[in-house]
């Protein structure tokens, strides 16, 4: 691709799976689309990139990412994990707060917030901790990280539950005040002590203790009701079985202001991969049975569960190459959400292009007032595109990823999809599936 | 068979050949000179992350039995925080040249990541892995248990299966390695098994099993029963409300005095009572019934040397060959991705 002035013209790509029409990219928004693109006054000069075949989706933006910096830069950095996620097609990731130090203050959220700048291969939006080092006893300051050069407005203990119902009403409460959400992570902890995957058939030949569904269902019922009772907003993280999908949608259907997420793992894979021991397949929550992957599809597909979220987990391979006990929790997911959506969702017919647009990007923004992301491909919106060849068949393989971590659950699978090209904020982050260069501030020349 | 690893996937024709082993090697323990030559020059590593001088020395003595050097490497306490991985501790006896490794975990599953993963060659023996399974003890259960069918069939054990006895395995089935291994074995092998625990000991998905479970222990009697196997009652579950005391739990699952009078007056005459040690004399088995002529528990411990050493030499001796009528035919746990 040629170097140019900033402009690209998009030709013949498909809208959102819809029909083929041109966009034209210009000073970081879409300059025009359709037939305009071509008589535009910017199209000269721009650089063309046939895209027939090829789907334009808004750039995917992420709730629930784990960059791990501060503190766990041996299992990814900022950096790596934003590179992972711009050649995932993302243009935005939720920064989990669960780093070290936690995120629990101005500082740190300004500092991923800064790293993620500087990185400049996606917009990073920092997760503030709902409590004081996720300990789950004091609120963390949620307005002094809600009013800093971060603006939070997602707080969450994720990997840990609010499991204290008067913090957790308290925290719903609060976040009011700047139009924030707690996005929770259900888990009852004393139901889950020393859990270490789904209960059920396979736990009871294995010997593993159990993580029954109702830890999660009942925590989530307490808040649904929690969120009813002080009005306020209330987002449940990756969402696992199917009673948790009835008791969402009953919410729901009450008008209880409630979200839900649903990891790529939990569309696809089963408690049945725990067979081989093999701690890559050790998440939280755990993988459940069939019957649940078929609900949480379902529920994706009706809106009961509003968007797709990674929990992108990096680690290091020493923390997964032993014991299952001794293993670390979590998948990461960055690289390969796009074509496991497309394979559990699109392949089957429970969802078009424009829906996948919905639940990867639209939606996510909306609740995590991500702004410039997730908007409409139209003229005069913010360059945060996709393009995506969903007849391209690619075998994953974790060594040849981005991310540090290895561990991905879906080594060795071939999946559907490809990303082509990401354009965070008018720059090409990704061309030809391949890393480009990171977007740079017009005026600044490094981070603020 | 490379490694043994569960019950769960034991052929009955190679479940079958380690019990006729067994025998052959039961013999060698009447011998004066109870020693073979069969595995001079190899190396019999017991790895044990956990206490159980019981397991390790029934090991130790089925492999110098059969003239193999044996070394014990005690790893309690380690642990990845603490110490060194089980990477590095399988690499370490690799580079020592292990020729098997029998390893006591207290993680389910640690003998399947040694056996699934390149960080050591060895056959894997599994002398118990946390609450998963314990194969050597369903084995030498099977055969203490065989060699009381066939000697009331009148006829030889070698060979034979248990088809139609009929097995009460009573306790904490929840966290017992010897409780799964039981069920999954006896099966193969043909007998009728009924799990008999309170509700909070029996593990959620146990419908599944194929076995029947009964909360009951004086029906379970009633109904007629050739071997009862108690499963001994862990302290730590004493305070975790599992039940609400262990005289309670002794009154109705426990095997006291006056259920040994039941199995008289049931006329079940020939009914043995099995524990795989130690026992909690007065919790689970009452010290009349575990020192009475019913009681197989020295018995098992003797056999368990037997099939060890039968263990040892079916993975050593070279001859991995699956038996011709049964190969493959052992439950096929396929890891493909599932829609």
């Amino acid at each position: 691709m040629a170097e140019n002035n900033g402009t690209y013209l998009i030709r013949g790509a498909s809208i959102l799976g819809a029909g083929a029409e041109d966009l034209l990219i210009s000073a970081g928004i879409i300059a025009a689309r359709g037939a305009a693109a071509a008589t535009h006054p910017d199209v000269d000069g721009a650089a063309v990139i046939e895209a027939a075949g090829l789907v334009a989706l808004p750039g995917m933006v992420d709730v629930h990412t784990h960059l791990r910096e501060p503190g766990r830069e041996d299992a990814e950095t900022v950096e790596t994990g934003t590179r992972a996620a711009a050649l995932g097609g993302f243009t935005a990731v939720h920064a989990m707060a669960n780093s070290n130090p936690v995120a629990d203050t101005a500082g740190v959220v300004e500092q991923v917030h800064s790293l993620g700048r500087a990185a400049g291969w996606v917009d990073v939006r920092p997760v503030g901790a709902v409590t004081v080092g996720l300990a789950g006893e004091q609120l963390a300051e949620l307005g002094a990280m809600a009013d800093s050069r971060a603006q939070v407005r997602m707080f969450s203990d994720d990997g840990i539950c609010v499991h204290d119902p008067v913090l957790m009403r308290r925290a719903l409460e609060y976040v009011k005040a700047f139009d924030g959400v707690v996005a929770q992570h259900a888990q009852e902890p004393r139901l889950t002590a020393g859990a270490q995957m789904n209960e059920g058939a396979v736990s009871a030949v294995l010997g593993l203790t159990g993580w029954p569904a109702v830890a999660e269902e009942s925590i989530i019922a307490r808040d649904v009701l929690l969120a009813q009772h002080v009005d306020s907003r209330l987002h449940v993280c990756h969402v696992s079985t199917a009673g948790s999908v009835e008791i969402i949608r009953w919410a729901k259907e009450r008008g209880i202001n409630v979200t839900a997420e649903v990891t790529p793992h939990h569309l696809l894979l089963t408690d049945d991969l725990v067979r081989s021991y093999n701690p890559v397949y050790k998440v939280n929550p755990p993988l459940r049975t069939d019957a649940d992957v078929q609900a949480l599809r379902a529920g994706l597909a009706d809106g009961t569960i509003d968007v797709v979220g990674t929990d992108h987990a990096p680690h290091p391979s020493e923390h997964k190459e032993c014991e299952w006990a001794q293993a670390a929790m979590g998948m990461t997911g960055l690289e390969t959400a796009l074509s496991v959506v497309q394979h559990t969702m699109i392949e089957t017919g429970l969802m078009t292009w424009a829906d996948f647009a919905r639940v990867t990007s639209t939606a996510a923004a909306l609740i995590g007032r991500v702004a410039d992301q997730g908007r409409p491909l139209d003229a005069g919106e913010p360059a945060n595109i996709v393009l995506v060849d969903p007849a391209a068949r690619w075998t994953v393989d974790p060594a040849k990823m981005a991310t540090m971590g290895r561990n991905s659950p879906f080594a060795g699978l071939e999946l559907p999809g490809k990303v082509v090209a990401t354009f965070y904020k008018g720059h090409p982050t990704v061309l030809d599936g391949q890393l480009n260069t990171p977007y740079r501030e017009p005026s600044a020349a490094g981070a603020s | 068979m490379k490694h043994l690893l569960s019950t769960e996937d034991l052929s009955l024709a190679n479940a079958i050949r380690i019990l006729d082993t067994a025998e052959e090697m039961a013999a060698v323990g009447d011998r004066e000179v109870k020693k073979l030559p069969a595995l001079r020059g190899r190396t019999v590593v017991n790895l044990f992350f956990e206490d159980s001088t019981r397991t390790r020395i029934s090991f130790e003595a089925a492999a110098k039995r059969l003239s193999a050097d044996v070394i014990n490497f005690a790893a309690k306490g380690s642990s990845v925080s603490k110490g060194e991985s089980l990477k590095d501790t399988a690499q370490t006896l690799a580079a020592m040249g292990a020729d098997a490794v029998v390893i006591r975990h207290w993680a389910s599953g640690a003998p399947h990541r040694l056996a699934a993963t390149d960080w050591i060659d060895a056959a894997v023996i599994n002398a118990g892995d946390g609450t998963h399974e314990h194969p050597t003890q369903a084995l030498l259960d099977a055969f203490t248990m065989r060699r009381h069918w066939s000697q009331l069939a009148g006829s030889a054990s070698t060979g034979a299966d248990l088809k139609g006895m009929r097995v009460a395995i009573a306790g904490d089935v929840l966290h017992s390695r010897v409780a799964r291994s039981n069920v999954w074995l006896l099966r193969t092998l043909g007998a009728e098994i009924t799990l008999v625990a309170p509700p909070t000991l029996l593990p959620i998905g146990v419908e599944h099993w194929p076995c029947k479970v009964s909360y009951d222990m004086d029906d379970t009697l009633a109904q007629g029963v050739d071997a009862v196997m108690m499963l001994r009652v862990q302290g730590e579950r004493m305070n975790a409300s599992f039940f609400p005391s262990t005289r309670e739990y002794s009154r109705r699952w426990g095997f006291d005095d006056n259920r040994l009078r039941a199995l008289d007056s049931l006329g079940l005459k020939d009914t043995i009572i099995m524990h795989p040690g130690p026992m909690n004399r007065g919790l689970e088995i009452s010290s009349a019934a575990a020192d009475s002529p019913r009681s197989t528990v020295l018995a098992q411990v003797r056999n368990g040397v037997s099939v060890r050493m039968a263990t040892l030499y079916l993975l050593l001796s070279g001859d991995t060959r699956e038996p011709a009528a049964t190969a493959g035919a052992a439950r096929n746990h396929s890891t493909k991705e599932s829609n």
